[in-house]
């Protein structure tokens, strides 16, 4: 099996696996609890708090704990919503999110708050002064993702950050796919909330964390007993945190390696694409990308059909067409990004791993050739296209 | 989430192809949707199809039930095979996920578009056919 779809989820490294274990069997305490067992398992939470705060240069209090990206996403947008809608009900993002800020602020909408969804450019970059324009005095959050999914598109969230703070205006991160890929500094980016998750990263599934600056009035999300500083209760997933913590401390130790490798076999990856295969190209920018990032657009042919025959030979992959995302619109990342909806249907998102090899991507690019090439002997698209030119 | 007999038809697709000079060509759905079928049949003095070859665009489920549709109309008469619905081409394929039954539809509308060239191409009526409702320029006069 060639695994290339690590932005859908990555292998659990086995050293974090290894730290989890213990949480599992014999070191079952609640942390909450007087006695030596739990306080074994709050040490342990605790050391994985600190990890993950070191990461972002953040202070340990201000992580907060939660089963993953998506539940920080909707903590973040809704109680902040809540608690600054004495200043104002008018919220920024953009029409690139992810669906658990975008079906989040669709409920919001239906709630009385408004909503800008800021546009982007064709390699998916937000327009700092269509921020700076949407900027309004009843203007309580901005919202703007790290680095998109599908893309790899990486916004200038630190400019991002700067103009929100010029105009006192709260500023959260969906950093689930950047963070562990790229450096990010709560600080030096001027981020008031961000959201993470583990599995994104060689960690578990189902633990993440919303990273809060202290002195935001956020509120709590569930209510309950003291966990996580009140705000959300629940006994600890303990196992799950300290793989979260071991999961980061590995990425952000192992990240410019990392980087430096997956960048350059990517790079290698889209190369041979684009040299090989015709009526093809990459969506996102060429510069300001995730490592890991591979999106490309394969004219007249629709990106399941690429699945299934990918998915015969090993290899597996993900695409922004129709009916990947099970309704009869392709992605809206690609819309966005100004792609026709058949340009969208043919698209193929490839995102390796520290563990590719050149010899997958060889492989990859050979078995997609002749896949590209047996579908569109089966498109009528294809066919016109032929006679068109001749 | 597909049957194995659907698997079957994507993966060895009966009837791929075109025919020259075609007794009818149908074009159904559109690029937007993600979704286009192109029938081509070739139908005898005796109004029996002879036979039928397919190009679709489109995901797994597109191509199986194109593949199956042309599988079902060949050596069928005219009549019979306005009489093939998309429920008949989704049963042949062991059935399709819920979300696959457009595909299904698409199917059956593309025999009639093919028909429907017939009929027009030798200015003759088909009892029962109606003008089909999907078509591909349609899809883009909408877009642009």
């Amino acid at each position: 099996m060639i695994y290339l779809d690590n932005a859908a989820t990555t292998r659990t490294a086995p050293e974090v696996v290894e730290a989890m274990l213990p949480y599992f069997s014999e070191q079952y305490g609640n942390p909450s609890s007087i006695y030596g067992l739990g306080a074994q398992s709050k040490k342990a939470v605790t050391a994985a708090r600190e990890k993950i705060a070191a990461a972002l240069g953040a202070k340990p209090e201000e992580i907060y704990f939660t089963a993953g990206g998506s539940e920080s996403d909707n903590w973040a947008l809704k109680t902040a919503a809540e608690a600054y809608a004495g200043k104002g009900k008018h919220i920024i993002t953009t029409g690139i999110e992810h669906h658990a800020i975008l079906h989040t602020c669709e409920y919001l909408e239906k709630k009385g708050y408004e909503i800008t969804y800021l546009g982007v450019d064709k390699e998916g970059l937000v327009d700092l002064e269509e921020l700076e324009k949407a900027i309004r005095p009843d203007t309580i959050l901005i919202s703007v993702m790290f680095a998109n999914n599908e893309i790899g598109t990486i916004e200038p969230i630190g400019k991002i950050g700067e103009i929100a703070k010029a105009r006192g205006i709260l500023f959260h991160t969906d950093a689930v796919q950047a963070f562990g890929q790229v450096p990010v500094n709560v600080d030096e980016m001027h981020i008031d909330m961000l959201s993470a998750s583990g599995h994104k990263l060689n960690g578990p599934k189902g633990v993440g964390f919303l990273y809060i600056r202290t002195g935001v009035k956020i509120r709590s999300f569930v209510h309950g007993g003291a966990q996580e500083r009140s705000r959300r209760a629940g006994t600890e997933n303990v196992p799950g945190i300290v793989g979260l913590g071991a999961a980061v401390e590995r990425a952000v130790s192992t990240m410019e390696e990392r980087a430096g490798k997956e960048s350059a076999l990517r790079d290698y990856l889209i190369g041979r694409v684009e040299k090989e295969i015709p009526y093809c190209w990459l969506n996102g920018s060429r510069i300001r990308r995730l490592p890991n990032n591979a999106n490309f657009s394969f004219l007249y042919i629709e990106g399941e059909s690429m699945l299934i025959m990918l998915d015969m030979k090993g290899i597996c992959a993900s695409s922004g067409s129709a009916c990947t995302s099970g309704s009869l619109d392709p992605s809206h990342v690609l819309l966005a990004i100004g792609l026709k909806h058949e340009e969208a249907h043919g698209s193929l998102r490839l995102t390796l791993s520290e563990e590719t090899t050149k010899e997958e991507i060889d492989t990859v690019v050979e078995e997609l050739k002749a896949i590209v090439q047996r579908l569109r002997d089966m498109s009528p698209l294809y066919a016109d296209f032929l006679k068109a030119g001749k | 989430m597909y049957s194995e007999k659907v698997m079957d038809h994507f993966q060895n697709p009966r009837n791929v192809g075109e025919i020259e000079n075609a007794s009818g060509v149908g074009t159904v759905g559109n690029a937007k949707c993600g979704d286009i079928m192109r029938m081509f049949l070739d139908i005898d003095e005796d109004g029996v199809i002879r036979e039928a070859k397919f190009k679709t665009f489109g995901c797994g489920a597109a191509v199986a039930t194109s593949s199956m549709a042309t599988e079902l109309v060949k050596g069928k008469t005219i009549q019979e095979a306005l009489q093939i619905t998309n429920r008949a081409v989704m049963e042949a394929l062991d059935g399709l996920p819920p979300v696959k039954v457009h595909c299904s539809l698409l199917a059956e509308e593309a025999i009639h578009a093919a028909l429907w060239d017939y009929a027009e191409k030798n200015h003759i009526q088909i009892e029962g056919l109606e003008k089909p409702k999907a078509d591909i320029s349609e899809g883009e006069e909408e877009e642009y």
